[in-house]
């Protein structure tokens, strides 16, 4: 009873043109949202211009999005009969159930409604339990319903009370269209301007344009040549347009005069409009309503007969193309610079391969973590334990877990080497863009990319990013730019489940100088603190520092070292430096009594260089000395000029 | 304005009749109208003095319908032939595609039409047109009349036609010659879309 849906009739074999634009937008938002965007939506149309295809359309499309959808596609009469064999069966009521569950009713041909009453009370009553029931119904007709005669003026307002759409008879350019692709459908090929001639006859509706065409293929099939334009006309029967307008005038005697003048017109015309200028104007219509430069393809039509007209046009496309590949790469590295006009002129092809280097240089990645802080260097303990099984669970599971992870510790405790080993970790994921650097280089950059001018080309480097590691964040304080950038950094990333890590010296609500919105995002996430090394902390890390040092580890010099007093990994590292240096001065080997007579007796001289500002014997200080720059000889005159100064 | 508009595919073109008054430019227009179909013509405007002179100008639109997948269409206009009209005749010219410049046979005419002739290159060049640019075909209408009261279309052409454009003798209350010039005309105009006028 209900006929299935001819595969063959999809959206995607549907040639879209001017004339029907509007009924393909209605048929695929009611496909979309059935039973909410338009309904009912009515569609109409001459015969021939694809009624039954855009309803099939609609059924596949619905039913392609929501398999579950229970979607009905009958043509009236089979409606009709469908009801009349249920009244003769006495399942009247059955069949209003079955149509009344049917999640899409599509019906064609309404218009055979004219002096069926009790078919349009049946239908009314359908489609008044559809609607309530918020199912769509989508309806075909030759006409509008007010149009359909006798139909009843409650069906009429229920037809109109949703769309009411028309399908147009195509224009050239979509007769063009619908005929190439049927062309390309059948495998079959014609020569240039054939099918735009075929175009040019004005059938009224599309099943004659099909029947044009099924022509030009038959033809073409029994003679061995392929067919010319003069030979299409010919089999079209339309040898020139002439001939059927003097046939349409068939005023016989007075129309002679003005057809056998059209007649000339068309073939000066045609000369003047051959089938090439057709297809460059098509080109430079399409592509200039793409946005791009067509100036190439209009000084073709400047020309009298250019050679290689397609092979100019192939070309032009050809660069069209590339310029769109070229401005999808750069709008993925740099959206402001996809807009630039310069990827929209084929003539500057040049330029637009320069441009697009140019951004695919300044696109480096943000800076990657160091690869001086590996995991594996860093020593696990007591202290930073919650810290580094957050930065575990980071690692295993980015973005979703601790988002953001705070590093929270004083100076010298590991806090840069975690969050660089994090990032290391990080980078080995498929695909990852991990940006890991310190606040101020972060502020840095953001400052170069204001004065260049590039602060878009900047943000997308980091957007593109996977991972933000910051160190240092309370260098952000009193940065409002910066702070304000990050903010909308942060946001992208929380939203895109991207892994936030920063390191701070304290707690982020006690940080002075940060926004309220930065520091109550970065305390929605994990807080890790890094407490004081313990003993067993600072053996493991002096183990490893000597061993870096080249110091042979001897489990007394060990101990002694880790009973010092040090708060944090940094000072041990101070401590081994200035035993290794003195013993290296002493040209001895570094031993635990080494290094308690030059931590705790009196220091060699060599040891004193560690201890930061005495380079020479002077002390500069900003205190004392020559206070006025006036006093003080800034630049001295160079000998060589004194000298023959004083000879002459 | 833009002869071939291949954004929405629409060759229009406006063609003025000129010449002094009487002269039969609008003869010419209802001769054509009268040829062309119906379907294919929209309303002649005609704005005439009581005296049947024209007053302001005709118009004659003409749909010669899909050309090359070009919608055609053809602009006739006249001018008014008096002397005193030229704000008018100024204005009609404006954006013309082409001039048919109707010639009056009579030997006594003679005069006029020289003088209608250097109003048209005036005209022209008040629109900052040379006229050697604008396509231009003769009609030497009226030829129907006594042998004695006209000159012959090669005395026409001796006295009117220095630039040697195309020349048509005519009787446009016959018809004769009515279409030769307005294919004339229409083909030098095309001939421009190959020359490369497009807008």
């Amino acid at each position: 009873m209900t006929s299935v849906l001819n595969p063959k009739f999809t959206f995607e074999t549907f040639v879209v043109g001017a004339a029907n634009r509007l009924a393909v937008t209605a048929g695929r938002t009611v496909a979309e949202n059935p039973g909410s965007a338009y309904n009912p939506l009515f569609i109409y149309s001459g015969s021939g211009l694809g009624k039954t295809h855009l309803l099939m359309a609609i059924g596949h499309s619905a039913k392609a999005l929501a398999p579950q959808l229970n979607i009905e596609y009958l043509t009236l009469d089979e409606y009709v009969e469908a009801f009349h064999a249920a009244i003769a069966a006495g399942q009247g009521d059955a069949f209003r159930r079955r149509f009344q569950n049917v999640d899409a009713l599509l019906v064609d041909d309404v218009q055979f409604l004219t002096n069926r009453k009790e078919m349009q009370a049946e239908l009314l009553r359908l489609t008044e339990a559809l609607q309530q029931a918020g199912h769509q119904i989508v309806l075909t007709s030759d006409r509008p319903p007010a149009e359909i005669a006798d139909l009843d003026e409650r069906l009429i307002s229920r037809f109109s009370g949703g769309l009411v759409v028309d399908i147009g008879v195509p224009d050239y350019e979509t007769r063009v269209a619908i005929l190439r692709r049927k062309a390309e459908e059948r495998g079959a090929r014609f020569q240039p301007g054939v099918l735009e001639a075929a175009a040019g006859v004005e059938f009224p509706n599309v099943r004659e344009l099909m029947g044009a065409l099924n022509r030009l293929v038959a033809y073409q099939a029994v003679n061995d040549t392929p067919i010319n334009v003069e030979a299409a006309r010919q089999v079209l029967g339309v040898a020139d347009a002439t001939a059927a307008t003097a046939a349409s005038s068939s005023a016989a005697v007075t129309g002679d005069e003005f057809s056998q003048f059209l007649t000339d017109v068309t073939v000066t015309v045609g000369r003047a409009v051959e089938a090439w200028r057709a297809r460059v104007a098509e080109a430079v219509l399409r592509w200039e309503g793409e946005g791009y430069r067509t100036g190439r393809l209009e000084k073709l039509l400047d020309q009298d007969s250019p050679a290689a007209v397609d092979e100019a046009i192939a070309a032009y496309i050809g660069d069209v193309e590339r310029l769109r590949a070229l401005e999808a790469e750069v709008g993925e590295l740099d959206p402001q610079a996809a807009g630039e006009k310069v990827f929209r002129d084929p003539e500057r092809m040049a330029e637009a391969e320069a441009a697009a280097a140019k951004v695919r240089d300044g696109a480096a990645p943000p800076p990657a973590p160091s690869g001086a802080f590996p995991l594996d260097g860093y020593a696990a303990g007591a202290s930073n334990d919650v810290a580094l099984s957050a930065a575990r669970a980071v690692i295993d599971a980015p973005g979703k877990k601790y988002n953001p992870l705070v590093l929270v510790g004083k100076s010298g405790l590991g806090k840069s080497h975690l969050l660089n080993a994090i990032g290391l970790e990080l980078m080995k994921k498929k695909g990852a863009v991990v940006a890991c650097l310190s606040t101020q280089g972060f502020v840095d950059e953001l400052i170069a990319a204001i004065d260049g001018n590039r602060v878009d080309w900047w943000r997308a480097r980091y957007r593109r990013a996977t991972a933000l590691l910051l160190d240092d964040i309370q260098l952000l304080a009193g940065k409002e730019r910066t702070q304000e950038e990050l903010f909308n950094i942060f946001n992208q990333f929380l939203d895109g489940d991207r892994q936030l890590v920063f390191t701070a010296p304290a707690h982020p609500n006690t940080l002075q100088g940060l926004e309220e919105r930065i520091v109550s995002r970065l305390e929605g996430g994990l807080v890790a603190e890094i407490g004081n090394p313990d003993r067993e902390l600072r053996r493991t890390a002096l183990e490893r520092i000597l061993i870096q040092q080249k110091v042979s580890v001897e489990p007394a010099l060990l101990d002694y070292l880790a009973d010092r007093p040090a708060d944090s990994v940094r000072s041990l590292t101070g401590l081994v430096l200035r035993v290794s240096e003195a013993a290296a001065a002493q040209d001895q080997p570094v031993t635990a009594g080494l290094a308690r007579e030059i931590l705790e007796g009196q220091p060699p001289a060599g040891a004193r260089r560690t201890t930061g500002l005495r380079t020479s014997g002077l002390v500069v200080s900003s205190a004392g000395g020559v206070r006025s720059r006036e006093k003080m000889v800034w630049d001295w005159p160079s000998a060589a000029d004194r000298v023959i100064e004083d000879l002459r | 304005m833009s002869l071939v508009n291949f954004t929405t595919r629409e060759i229009t073109c406006k063609i003025v009749y000129y010449g002094p008054g009487r002269s039969g430019k609008t003869t010419n227009l209802h001769y054509v109208y009268g040829r062309v179909p119906e379907s294919r013509r929209g309303r002649m405007v005609s704005l005439a003095t009581q005296t049947d002179r024209t007053l302001f100008f005709d118009f004659l639109p003409i749909d010669l319908g899909q050309i090359s997948g070009f919608a055609t269409r053809f602009q006739l206009y006249t001018v008014p032939g008096q002397v005193y009209y030229n704000a008018t005749r100024r204005l009609v010219l404006q954006g013309a595609d082409g001039v048919v410049f109707v010639g009056d046979s009579q030997a006594r005419q003679l005069d006029e039409n020289v003088e209608s002739l250097q109003n048209l290159q005036s005209n022209l060049l008040e629109h900052g047109v040379d006229v050697r640019t604008v396509p231009v075909v003769m009609q030497y209408n009226k030829q129907d009349l006594p042998r004695e009261l006209i000159l012959t279309p090669a005395e026409l052409d001796d006295a009117l036609n220095f630039r040697g454009v195309p020349s048509f003798p005519a009787d446009a209350l016959h018809g004769q010659g009515v279409f030769e010039t307005l294919k004339a005309i229409s083909e030098l105009v095309l001939k421009r879309l190959a020359a490369g006028s497009t807008a």
